[in-house]
């Protein structure tokens, strides 16, 4: 039909992710993929207190001096942050699949509500570890 | 091939012989339940973690020495990396496109997160059984 090579001619793109503002249930979809990874290499944190513990009182003091580092700490709360959000949001996936709540206003206010969620949990957590 | 004809399979689909796992329906089911119950067992075992912030050691080794705390997290260990593992899995088929890297990846994660398991509910178990 036309000289211009397949590869030139103008065609319709699919959304550009550098430019495209993700909706808001989008970005709860690719934030529980990242916090789901996130926390799987975070666990290696977890076992090190773990063997630690069974290794001796001065490996223990190692781990546990780590995790009260400002590096630690900061470590930590990410991933309560993250473990909340994944934990509520897979609870949001679950509701999901029981085909309930899958209206495009339902997804918006569930989204929000997970968010919500996540931030109070959090606080919630390190309020009470530090209080009690 | 009975029904070459009238079958709605292409003749590549023939070809390749790749069809339905079978059990895709009990994995998907079964990684769902298994996700409920690791919710459950993460809120137990924040309790447990938060109990024992800032705690000296004789105290953290005295609690793994109580039944209900070692069962809980082994469980909890168990239930995390089988989802972590599943989870990842899913990720890499998403993303990874060569079938050989994709099998390595999913492999060698799998290996990971049983022998992270096996470290942290031996660690345990060794506190709990230890003197």
């Amino acid at each position: 039909m036309t000289d211009t090579p397949a590869a030139k001619r103008q065609r319709p793109l699919s959304p550009h992710l550098q430019v495209y503002r993700l909706p808001l249930p989008a970005l709860t979809s690719i934030a529980h993929r990242i916090t789901g990874v996130g926390l799987t290499v975070g666990t290696l944190l977890l076992v090190w207190w773990l063997v630690a513990a069974a290794a001796g009182p001065e490996a223990y003091a190692t781990a546990s001096g780590f995790i009260a580092s400002p590096i630690g700490l900061l470590l930590m709360f990410g991933w309560t942050a993250a473990l909340w959000y994944h934990l509520l949001n897979g609870l949001r996936h679950l509701i999901w699949d029981g085909a309930k709540m899958l209206t495009l206003e339902q997804s918006y206010s569930s989204a929000k509500l997970v968010i919500g969620g996540a931030v109070v949990a959090t606080v919630v957590t390190w309020v009470v570890a530090f209080a009690v | 091939m009975a029904n070459d004809t009238n079958s709605f399979r292409t003749p590549i689909g023939r070809a390749r012989g790749l069809g339905s796992a079978k059990t895709g329906a009990q994995a998907w089911l079964g990684f769902r339940i298994a996700a409920a119950a690791l919710a459950v067992l993460t809120i137990l075992f924040i309790i447990l973690v938060i109990s024992l912030v800032g705690a000296p050691y004789e105290q953290v080794v005295a609690t793994f020495k109580q039944p209900c705390p070692v069962i809980l997290t082994v469980l909890f260990l168990g239930f995390l990396f089988h989802h972590a593992a599943y989870g990842m899995q899913e990720v890499y088929e998403d993303y990874i496109h060569g079938k050989l890297a994709k099998l390595f990846a999913i492999g060698a994660t799998k290996l990971v997160a049983l022998a992270l398991f096996l470290a942290g509910a031996f660690a345990v178990l060794k506190i709990a059984f230890g003197a």
